[in-house]
Order: structure tokens, then sequence, then C-alpha cells
């Protein structure tokens, strides 16, 4: 990966990444010489068609499965939103209605859920406990005869904690229930394979491994039949309409496979810095790491600090050349901080104090110990101006955070 | 970040005025924690001057600018005039704010009009109740 161009630390992986040098140079080809349509019948166009199986077959090799099972869309969402819909529609031919899911998942899913809920579907939304983890048994005991599909997040994109996929899939496979998980956190991240997390659908997007943005990939078993959010060409299986955005497809399966490739040792390196970010940042009085310590993606901190905003938080960071991001209100423009923190058990107080904090392989220590002392300054001084934190010390209100 | 205008930037960076005041005569918190801002405001009256002003602010870089700049606009000046401080002149003075943040300046001028009901309530002052916030009765801050 190339240098980093200019001063920022850049620690807000879990919104974007990077693109890795690997994944834009394999997109130029499909820019400057094949880029026909895979669909026409020429010679050029029938290079990229034979270009964009090629590349199926290398992506379903990275996930364990076949080919045919790999649908090519614009994201992560896209395929959310596609595997839900689809899953439902297919359980309601057989009288099931009924969907289980957790309370933090992404939007996507989330949404996705409320409108099938519109519909008649009745829809559980499994607690996750402060560690944020939804168990099997949780899960087994949710299970009903009329329960279509069973959606849960791989690993969450907020507080980074790791579902135990494998169980839950193992579980549904034996009770005959669809399921689904949102992978995009955690592919290229974590070890992820379809066929041993007895996975019936999974999505994953790009943009989070260092691929380019709006290509993801929705794998769907087969025998499960997809049905169409976009209506047209035949791309796809007769399931995605639209011309294939080749270049984009190329460019996600080369950092696919350059992030798994790296995967064993840039795990852990990657992982001991999170942990001394997380050993500093606790040194921080009245504050809180969110989700399990252990169960938990490699580049992933985050924090609650009592008496503080987060969006102030990250203002100021921002004045310190360090990119970052928070579940507070402030920051998303609507009043409730993020449902996630809310999921886990922080209070509104609390969770509007929050920082989240993702580093990739590009994150050194010199960068971790730099925000250490960028973070605990910040926190401070804006607790210096905070009339919550004056009535916290003075013993007028008590602190939430011990 | 492009969010804010220099001039709300520039207070939040630099808050004017930002501390608690000693034997203030007036005190006004308005804001919760729930909701993800509270300001206080603290005065010093010198005959009908507004001798001298400070804020403590938890809440959002445009909460913290905005009460800076309200404690600019009320400083040295008549009491009538912090009387009569509205949030669109706090608005007007930082060259802006995003619409959600709107509310921020509407906290800073409800946290000097209810330090100023402290100052009158304390010296027994009389005044009209229906210039003022009442927060007890208020749902402002869980609709803004």
């Amino acid at each position: 990966m190339g240098e980093k161009e200019d001063n920022v630390i850049y620690l807000d992986n879990a919104a974007t990444t990077k693109m890795s040098r690997t994944a834009i140079e394999a997109m130029l080809p499909y820019m400057n010489d094949i880029y026909a349509n895979p669909s026409s019948l020429h010679t050029p166009g029938q290079k990229a068609k034979e270009a964009l199986e090629l590349v199926r077959e290398r992506v379903a090799t990275v996930l364990g499965c076949e080919p045919r099972e790999i649908y090519f869309t614009s994201g992560g969402s896209e395929a959310d939103n596609q595997a839900i819909l689809s899953a439902a529609r297919q359980g309601a031919r057989w009288g099931k209605r009924h969907i289980i899911s957790t309370a933090f998942e992404h939007h996507a899913v989330l949404h996705t859920l409320e409108k099938l809920q519109e519909e008649g579907f009745e829809v559980t939304l499994l607690p996750v406990g402060e560690e944020g983890i939804v168990t099997p048994e949780q899960v087994a005991e949710a299970i009903r005869g009329d329960t279509a599909l069973v959606s849960v997040m791989y690993a969450n994109n907020e507080i980074g904690t790791i579902q135990p996929i494998g169980e839950i899939g193992k579980l549904c496979r034996e009770r005959g229930v669809l399921f689904h998980t949102d992978a995009v956190q955690a592919v290229g991240h974590i070890p992820v394979n379809v066929v041993t997390d007895r996975v019936d659908l999974l999505s994953l997007s790009a943009h989070k491994f260092h691929g380019p943005k709006g290509v993801g990939v929705l794998y769907a078993r087969k025998g499960i039949r997809l049905q169409n959010l976009i209506h047209g060409g035949a791309q796809e299986r007769g399931k995605r309409a639209g011309t294939e955005n080749l270049p984009a497809i190329m460019g996600m399966a080369a950092a696919l496979e350059e992030a798994v490739l790296k995967l064993p040792f840039q795990s852990k390196q990657v992982a001991d810095l999170r942990d001394r970010l997380i050993d500093g940042l606790s040194r921080i009085p009245h504050s809180v790491l969110n989700g399990s310590r252990t169960s938990r993606l490699p580049g992933n901190v985050s924090f609650c600090f009592e008496g503080i905003e987060g969006e102030s938080l990250l203002l100021l960071l921002d004045d310190r050349g360090i990119a970052a991001s928070s579940g507070s209100a402030c920051t998303s423009g609507s009043l409730d901080p993020s449902h996630v923190l809310l999921a886990i058990g922080r209070v509104h107080d609390v969770a509007h104090g929050s920082l989240r904090l993702t580093l990739s392989d590009e994150t050194t220590e010199k960068d971790v110990d730099t925000t250490i002392a960028a973070v605990t300054d910040v926190v401070a001084h804006l607790r210096s101006m905070s009339p919550v934190w004056r009535d916290l010390e003075s013993g007028k209100k008590e602190f939430i955070i011990k | 970040m492009a969010l804010y205008s220099e001039k709300v930037m520039d207070h939040f960076r630099n808050p004017r005025n930002v501390g608690a005041l000693a034997d203030p005569d007036g005190v006004g918190e308005v804001g919760n924690a729930k909701c993800g801002d509270i300001m206080k405001i603290y005065l010093k009256v010198e005959g009908d001057v507004i001798a001298d002003v400070s804020f403590e602010t938890f809440g959002c870089g445009s909460a913290i600018a905005a009460s800076s700049m309200a404690t600019e606009l009320i400083k040295g000046k008549p009491i009538a005039d912090a009387l009569t401080l509205t949030n669109k002149a706090v608005v007007e003075a930082l060259d802006g704010l995003p619409g959600h943040k709107i509310h921020c300046s509407v906290l800073a001028e409800e946290a000097i009009k209810k330090a100023l009901q402290d100052y009158f309530e304390r010296n027994g002052i009389e005044y009209d109740r229906s210039l003022f916030p009442d927060c007890e009765n208020c749902d402002h801050c869980s609709h803004h």
C-alpha cells in the first residue's frame, strides 16, 4: 500500500478504507482496455464476459462457495436488502412470517425489517447484552415454527463485537431456518467461510477492505430464490439488472484476495495496536470500552467518556489531524444517540460521549500513542467546561461510569 | 470540517468567558444530558449592567460556540439588552448555524434569560414571568 500522503491519522476505517494499490491497479485494465459490455456479442464484449466469470470464481474461492452463488451488487446495503426481502418472501409462501434479528444491526437490515413489519411480518430483535454479543441459545429460544429467517451480523460496525456465526449457522441449519449474515465489517478482517459457518445468505462490501466503493457481493446458497430489487436486463442470473461494474468488481476481488492473504499476520499486528489504544484510553478516568474486549474485530476501539459530548470531541481531534467517528446524536442530526450504544445498555447521558477509532494495517504505534495523548487532552479540556462534569466531580450527581 | 462557519469554529476552539464565576449574582442552567446539551450561564451585575458573564456547556461544537458568542453579546451591556437577546442574533453573529443546530442558539438565549430570572428572584426585583423560559413545562429539549 502507498505512503501516507498527508499528516492525517485516519482512524475511521469502519466507515471506509483507503483503496489498496493492488485494487487500483486491478481496475485500470478494465477501464482502459477491456471496457466493453459483458452482455455484448462481439469479441471485446465476450472478453469482458470472460473476465467477469473468472473473477466470480475467484471471489467464490475466497468465500468457500460456488461461483453461481455469487451475485455482484452495488454494495452491502443492497445485498442486505435483497437477502432479507428474498428470504422473507420465500418464507411467506410457506406461511412463515416471522423473522429473528438483533437490536444492533446496521440500518440496512433494521430498516428493511421495518418495511417487512409494515407488510405484516413479525420481527423479534434479540437483545445483545452489555458485551454486545448475541448467543446461539437466544436464537434457539426465539425460533418458532413460522420463522422464515434469522439475520445476525458477523461483527458490529460501531463496537466491533464478533458474533458466534458458526454456532448460529449450525443451529439454523438443524432447525431448517434460513440464515443471513451481514458480514460487511468482517470479511477481510477475520476468517469467514460460508460453508463452515453454514450461512445461507451473506452480504459484503468492497470498500471496507481497501476495495472500491459502490460494489459488493450477495452470496446466496444454491436453491434460495432471490427476488429482484432492480428489474431490467438478465445480468447476474437475472437477479440483478444493470450492466456489471466490471472495473469495481475486479478491484474488489483483488482487494479481497490481498486482505485474506495478509490476514493471518496482519490481524495480530492490528489487534496489538488496538489493545495498546484500549489500554491507553482506559487510563482516562470515568471512561469505558464499549463491547467485549476479547470477541472483537482487530481494528475496533469504541469508548464512552462521561461528562462530554462526542461531536465536540471529534471536531477537536480533527483539529489535531485525527479522523475519528462517534455515535453521538449531534453527529447524526437526530436526537437519539446510536441505537448500538443504547442496545448494550449505555444510557443517553453516556452514549452522547462516545468515540469510535477504527484502525488499519497502515496505523502505526506512533499514531496510536499520538491519539491516546490527544484524546486524553481533549477529553480533559471539554470536561473543564462541562457543567455536567462539575456536578459529577462535586458529588452533586453520581458517576454512571465508575 | 465545513459543517460550521469559521466564526463558529473560532468560538468553539477559543471559547470566550468559559468557566464558573465566583459569587455570581445569577445562574441559569437549561437543557438536559439526555438530549445531549446543557448550558449554564453565570452573571455578575453592577447597577443595570452585566459586569461579567461566563458559561459552562456540555454539548456539540455549535452549543459551545453559541454559548461563547452569547456571553460576548451581553458582556458589559445593560440588563435590558441582555433580556432582549434573541437566538437569531446569536445565529447571525456566528455567521449562521446548520438547520439542525439552531436549537443550540435557542438554548443560549434561554440560559441567559434563566440566569437573569435568578438574579431578579434573588434581589426581589419584579419581572414579567411570561418573558422567561418555563423549563418545567417545556418540551423543547425533547422535540428540537
